[in-house]
């Protein structure tokens, strides 16, 4: 295609968004609409996962021995742990260590009370491995696996937290990935009505062009081009709406409520909006391009 | 140039619209196609363009069986062929420059190329002066000069005229007339469709006629015996 015949294109696409306003505005504001909740669903899961994230690292399995295990026994024990893929790290706790941790967290500033104990320890058979996994998810699967192992007299799981955190993952994702598939559907449906508009309105031109000898492409081109500008378009407004709000809230969150900002680490924008802004001007582009290309397909019998 | 081998198109059960038409037309002719309304010339020009698929028969184009061509080949092939209408089909939005600009827009002439044809092409018709007129500030004669220009700026073999001088008065009938004349005297071949037989038989050119479908004269100076 010549540079001429394709700022040809971009102009008689422009002047189709012009010549048919109305369609053009619907349409680009459902595409907005449909940009701005996947933004905002993106963020809502992008933070929740983050959060998520957060709390897996803190989630741990615990595996103790058989009394007396031989260290060589306990050595093969975490030689099996690391080769797991789910397993982020582990480390080996000694019974010395346990009873520290035990004093430290039980007889805080009262040290007459573990004096009783004196070189007594009551952890000594403790020693265990500490487990962090990287999916909470597949805790189960190790779990079981572990209790198989020869010389493990018990493991420790916090299943409730592990099986609620994955769940609640997934079920944001599967209902954000619904609402935006309907979104999508509705976005392609409203562009491709705004594009067949336009074909009927310059039905007589394409006609003319058909005759004169314009290729399939030629003719397709500008209706492709208001397409694609009418997600541009749709997908430009909405995300500076998004950054605008989105660094609003989390400032004001982070001031007006201490408490929470605590509990909730919001990411901050640039981290989201480095994925956002790509992610959704994609969408916007490939649901208009999407759109037209059908409906120019469709309609249009060069 | 243009032949036709046995050539029918029926769009349903009935009579066909053209019926087993043969005819061979030479490069440079001046041919009048003729008949009564309903008698298949709009189907030929049609089948021409290749708007339409013949039920049987072949159709060749300065050799070429367009029967053969694949849909993208399709508009190369039309690119040889000039069309102009009765009702003009001009672009109402656009001035004379940019409608005859249009047609080497639309097959990717450079600018530089299209600005010095669309005046020359101007001027063979004579509207030089206008271009930048609207179609509806142009009579009728003018807005059919002007679909003429836009037929030829791409320097067709051949042009079709569908009924050109339908919608003029006398006078401007014949000034196109001349013009397509003229055109023809440079190289084009020239087929009319046209339902004014003074202009036939006054011009004395090759004269095919059809009714119902079926080529029922071929005759050369303005010979119209058969209507």
């Amino acid at each position: 295609m010549r540079f001429s015949t394709f700022l040809y294109s971009v102009n008689q696409g422009m002047k189709n968004i012009g010549r048919n306003k109305m369609f053009s505005l619907a349409s680009m504001a459902t595409m907005a609409a449909c940009i701005f909740l996947f933004g905002v669903f993106f963020s809502i899961v992008t933070n929740f996962e983050a959060m998520v994230k957060t709390a897996e690292e803190g989630v741990a399995v615990t595996v103790f021995f058989e009394k007396g295990l031989e260290q060589k026994k306990i050595e093969e024990i975490g030689t099996e742990i690391k080769k797991r893929a789910e397993v982020a790290r582990y480390e080996f706790v000694s019974g010395e260590q346990a009873w520290e941790e035990f004093q430290k967290d039980y007889f805080k500033g009262n040290t007459e009370a573990a004096e009783g104990f004196e070189e007594d320890n009551p952890l000594a058979n403790s020693s265990h491995y500490e487990i962090y996994l990287n999916d909470v998810s597949m805790q189960k699967t190790l779990v079981s696996h572990l209790k198989s192992l020869e010389g493990v007299r018990e493991v420790h799981q916090s299943e409730i937290a592990a099986n609620t955190l994955s769940d609640l993952n997934s079920l944001i994702g599967y209902v954000s990935a619904g609402i935006i598939l309907i979104l999508i559907a509705v976005a392609v449906f409203l562009i491709s009505n705004t594009i067949r508009t336009g074909i009927s309105v310059r039905r007589e031109e394409i006609a003319i062009m058909k005759l004169i000898g314009a290729t399939d492409n030629f003719i397709r081109a500008p209706f492709i081009v208001e397409g694609v500008m009418i997600g541009l378009i749709g997908s430009v407004i909405p995300l500076v709406l998004l950054y605008v709000i989105y660094s609003r809230m989390i400032a004001y969150v982070a001031e007006k409520f201490v408490f929470l900002s605590s509990m909730l680490n919001f990411l901050p924008a640039g981290h989201v909006f480095r994925v956002l802004v790509p992610v959704a001007l994609l969408l916007g582009v490939g649901i208009g391009f999407v759109g037209s290309r059908l409906t120019t397909k469709k309609h249009l019998n060069v | 140039m243009i032949k036709l081998e046995h050539v029918s198109k029926a769009y349903s059960a009935g009579i066909p619209a053209l019926n087993n038409a043969s005819l061979y037309i030479r490069e440079g002719e001046f041919v009048f196609l003729v008949g009564e309304s309903g008698s298949g010339k709009s189907t030929f020009i049609r089948l021409l363009l290749k708007e339409l698929e013949p039920t049987s028969g072949k159709i060749f184009i300065n050799g070429q069986d367009i029967g053969q061509l694949k849909r993208k080949q399709i508009p190369k092939m039309r690119r040889n062929i000039g069309v102009v209408f009765q009702d003009f089909r001009l672009l109402r939005d656009r001035n004379v420059y940019e409608n005859v600009a249009f047609a080497q827009r639309v097959v990717g002439t450079g600018t530089k190329t299209m600005r010095s044809r669309v005046p020359q092409m101007l001027s063979v018709v004579g509207l030089a002066a206008k271009y930048k007129s609207l179609p509806r500030q142009l009579s009728g004669g003018e807005q059919q000069r002007v679909a003429i220009a836009r037929a030829l700026v791409n320097q067709p073999k051949i042009l079709l005229a569908d009924e050109p001088t339908g919608n003029l008065d006398e006078n401007n009938a014949w000034e196109i007339m001349n013009l397509l004349e003229e055109i023809n005297k440079k190289g084009t071949t020239v087929v009319v469709v046209t339902h004014n037989l003074d202009i036939v038989k006054a011009m004395k050119k090759r004269v095919i006629t059809l009714r119902k479908g079926i080529v029922v004269s071929d005759e050369d100076l303005g010979g119209t015996n058969e209507i």
